[in-house]
C-alpha cells in the first residue's frame, strides 16, 4: 500500500482532489457491478404488470413475493409446472457429497505428494494439475457413453460422480500447495515417536488442515453448484440441479413471460453460493487466487 | 540360547519389522494416491484419447469407429459457423483480458490508496465471481433487452432515439457477451492485483516518493514492473476462461441471433448433442483442448522451472 501522507499532512487543493476522485472513481463502479443484482432483486418483488408497463430497471412501487413463491414452487420448467424447489434439492443432494469426497481425497493426496514423496510424485502431480486446466469439452462425448453403459446416466449419482472425479485435480492442488509449506520436521518428528503415515495424518497434518479445508470447500461448492456443462449434459427432467432447470424455465416459452419469476427464481438459484461467499469471502478470494497463480 | 542372543535377535525383527513397516509406509502413500491418480488417468487423459479417437471416426449420429482419416476435420474447417464462432471466439477472447486487465488493475491501484470501506468495495467487485453464469447471464440478457431494460429506461427518460440494442444485432451481439464477462471476471483480476500490490517493498516505494516522483511515475515504473509475473497469471487464467466459455452464451443469447455469437464451446454442444455430429463435435472439442494446451502447458513449464530455481 502506498502511503503517501507520511511526509507530514498535506491537505493540499490538489490532494483533497486527487481522494476525490479515487473516491468518485470507486463508487460509480461499485454502484455499476450492484446494479444488476439490485435490478434482479427489484424485479423480483415487483408485480407483472408493473414491469410490463415499464422497463426493469426501476424501485418497486409495491411489493409482492407471488414471483418467488411462484419460482420456488409453481413455476412451469419446460411442461412441468412446479418451480425450482425439487432441483434445488437436487442440487444439494448431488453437491454436498461431491464435496465431501474431493476434500478428503484432497487431504489425502496431498499428504501423499508432499510428505511421504515416492520416485515420480511429481510427474503425478503434474499430471493432475493438467487435469484442472482441460476443457470438459474433450471428454464429454466419452463421459457421456461411459456413463450410458454403466446405467447411471442422467441420475443424481451419475452427475455426482462426475463432479467429483473432475474435482479431485483442484483439490490435490489445493492442499498440496498447502502441505508443501507445512515443515517436513513436523511428520519426521512424528514417525521417529513411531507415529504411521495415517496417524501422521490424523495427529499433525489434519489439524494444521482447517484454513485450507475452508477454502477447498468452498471453491468446490461454488464451481459444483454453479456447473452447467456437466448438468446439461448428464440430466434431464426431473434428476435436472437447479442450474440447468433455471435456465430452462427462463427459455419456457410457454405462456406470458414472467420477468419477476425468472429472477426470483434466479436469486434463489444462487443464495447458497452468495451466502458461502459473504460468510465466507476471505476464504473465496484466497481460494481464487490459490487456484490460479500457483498454478 | 543365551540373553544375549535373544535380545540381539529380537533387536534384528524390530528392525526389519520397522524395515517392513517403513516400506509399507513409503508405499502406503502410493497406494493412497492411486484411487485418485489412475481414475484422473483414464477420465482425463484416457478419454481425451478417446475423444481424439471419435474425431477420427466415421460417428455422425451413433458412434461408429470406423476410421475416417482426417475427414472429420475437414468438414469441420469447411463449416461456416465454425469459422464464425472461431472469429467470435478471437474477438471475445481478446476483449475479455484486454478489459478485464485494464479494469481490475485500475479497481486495484484506486483500492491500494487507504481507501476507506476497502473491505465492503472489495466484495461488491468480486461478488460476481460467486454467481453462476446462468444467473448472470439471464440478468444481463433482460437488461441489455431493447423493449425492457437500458434503451427503454433511457427512452423514458426523455432521449426518444436513444438505441442500444446490441443484443439483437447480428454484428453487435458478441460484444454484449464481452460486456457480462468482464464484469464478471475484473473484480478477479482485481484480487489478484491487488494481493500482489501488497507484496510490493514499500521501501523502495518511499524512497522514490521521496526522491520526488509523482504517484503515476512510481506506478508506471516501479510497481507495474515488479509485478510482471501476475500478468502472465492473469492472461492465463483468463484465456483458459474465455476458451471454456459455454454457460454465459447459453443463458445470453443461447449463440444467437441465429449463429451469430456461437462460441467453439457452444458449436460442440450443438453438434455433438443436437446436429448428430459426433466426429464433428469431437473434432471441435480437440481443436480446443489444443488451443489451451498451447497456452497452459509453456506457462506451467515455466512457473514450474521458476519454482526450482527458488
Amino acid at each position: 500500500m502506498i502511503d503517501v501522507n507520511y511526509s507530514a499532512g498535506r491537505l493540499s487543493f490538489s490532494h483533497v482532489l486527487g481522494r476525490g476522485f479515487i473516491y468518485g472513481c470507486l463508487i460509480f463502479c461499485a454502484v455499476i457491478y450492484m446494479m444488476p443484482f439490485l435490478i434482479m432483486l427489484s424485479t423480483s418483488v415487483r408485480p407483472l404488470a408493473e414491469i410490463k408497463s415499464g422497463t426493469i430497471i426501476a424501485f418497486p412501487r409495491e411489493i409482492t413475493f407471488d414471483a418467488w413463491t411462484k419460482a420456488w414452487g409453481e413455476a412451469c420448467i419446460g411442461t412441468k409446472c412446479s418451480g425450482l424447489s425439487s432441483h434445488f434439492w437436487i442440487s444439494l443432494k448431488v453437491v454436498i457429497p461431491s464435496v465431501l469426497v474431493t476434500t478428503i481425497l484432497g487431504v489425502l493426496n496431498g499428504y501423499a505428494l508432499t510428505k511421504w514423496k515416492f520416485r515420480g510424485a511429481n510427474l503425478v502431480f503434474g499430471l493432475m494439475l493438467l487435469g484442472c486446466f482441460v476443457p470438459f469439452q474433450a471428454i464429454l462425448l466419452p463421459m457421456a457413453q461411459t456413463l450410458g453403459v454403466f446405467g447411471i446416466s442422467n441420475t443424481p449419482f451419475g452427475l455426482a460422480l462426475v463432479l467429483t472425479l473432475y474435482g479431485i485435480p483442484f483439490s490435490t492442488l489445493f492442499f498440496r500447495n498447502y502441505y508443501v509449506s507445512i515443515p517436513d520436521d513436523l511428520v519426521k518428528a512424528a514417525t521417529i515417536d513411531g507415529a504411521g503415515f495415517f496417524s501422521t495424518l490424523w495427529y499433525i497434518i489434519v489439524p494444521l488442515s482447517p484454513p485450507i479445508i475452508v477454502v477447498n470447500i468452498i471453491w468446490q461448492f461454488t464451481n459444483m453448484w454453479n456447473d452447467f456443462l456437466f448438468g446439461a449434459s448428464f440430466s434431464n427432467g426431473d434428476g435436472q440441479p437447479v442450474i440447468v432447470a433455471l435456465n430452462n424455465m427462463v427459455n419456457t416459452t410457454t405462456g406470458v413471460k414472467e420477468y419477476n419469476v425468472d429472477f426470483a427464481a434466479s436469486i434463489i438459484a444462487a443464495l447458497p453460493t452468495i451466502l458461502v461467499y459473504v460468510v465466507a469471502g476471505k476464504y473465496f478470494i484466497r481460494g481464487l487466487t490459490a487456484g490460479s497463480v500457483k498454478g | 540360547m543365551s540373553h544375549a542372543t535373544q535380545s540381539q535377535d529380537r533387536s534384528r525383527d524390530t528392525h526389519r519389522r520397522s524395515d517392513m513397516m517403513f516400506w509399507l509406509q513409503g508405499r502406503l502413500s502410493q497406494i493412497v494416491i492411486a484411487p485418485s491418480f489412475f481414475a484422473i488417468l483414464i477420465v482425463v487423459y484416457g478419454f481425451i484419447l478417446w475423444t481424439g479417437y471419435i474425431s477420427v471416426s466415421e460417428s455422425r449420429m451413433l458412434p461408429n469407429y470406423e476410421f475416417a482419416g482426417l475427414s472429420q476435420y475437414e468438414r469441420l474447417w469447411s463449416m461456416t459457423r465454425w469459422h464464425i464462432a472461431l472469429k467470435n471466439m478471437f474477438v471475445f477472447g481478446s476483449l475479455y483480458i484486454v478489459c478485464s486487465l485494464v479494469i481490475g488493475i485500475f479497481l486495484a491501484i484506486l483500492l491500494d490508496q487507504r481507501i476507506r470501506m476497502e473491505g465492503a468495495l472489495r466484495t461488491i467487485f468480486l461478488y460476481p465471481m460467486a454467481l453462476s453464469f446462468i444467473v448472470t447471464g439471464t440478468a444481463w440478457k433482460w437488461i441489455l433487452n431493447p423493449g425492457l431494460g437500458l434503451q427503454k429506461f433511457v427512452r423514458d427518460l426523455g432521449f426518444d432515439s436513444f438505441t442500444f440494442d446490441w443484443i439483437i444485432d447480428r454484428d453487435m451481439v458478441i460484444y454484449t457477451l464481452v460486456i457480462a464477462a468482464v464484469w464478471q471476471a475484473s473484480g478477479f483480476v482485481m484480487a489478484l492485483f491487488l494481493a500482489a500490490l501488497r507484496g510490493v517493498d514499500q521501501e523502495i516505494i518511499k524512497a522514490a516518493y521521496l526522491d520526488g516522483a509523482s504517484l503515476p511515475r512510481i506506478y508506471t515504473t516501479i510497481i507495474i514492473p515488479s509485478i510482471k509475473p501476475v500478468f502472465l497469471s492473469a492472461i492465463v487464467i483468463l484465456a483458459h476462461l474465455a476458451i471454456k466459455s459455454y454457460d454465459l452464451v447459453v443463458a445470453m443469447t443461447a449463440g444467437g441471433p441465429g449463429v451469430a455469437s456461437d462460441l467453439p464451446a457452444t458449436f460442440m454442444f450443438a453438434m455433438s448433442f443436437q446436429r448428430n455430429q459426433l466426429g464433428v463435435g469431437a473434432a471441435s472439442a480437440i481443436m480446443m483442448l489444443v488451443t489451451i494446451m498451447a497456452i497452459m502447458v509453456p506457462y506451467f513449464y515455466s512457473q514450474l522451472r521458476e519454482q526450482t530455481h527458488d
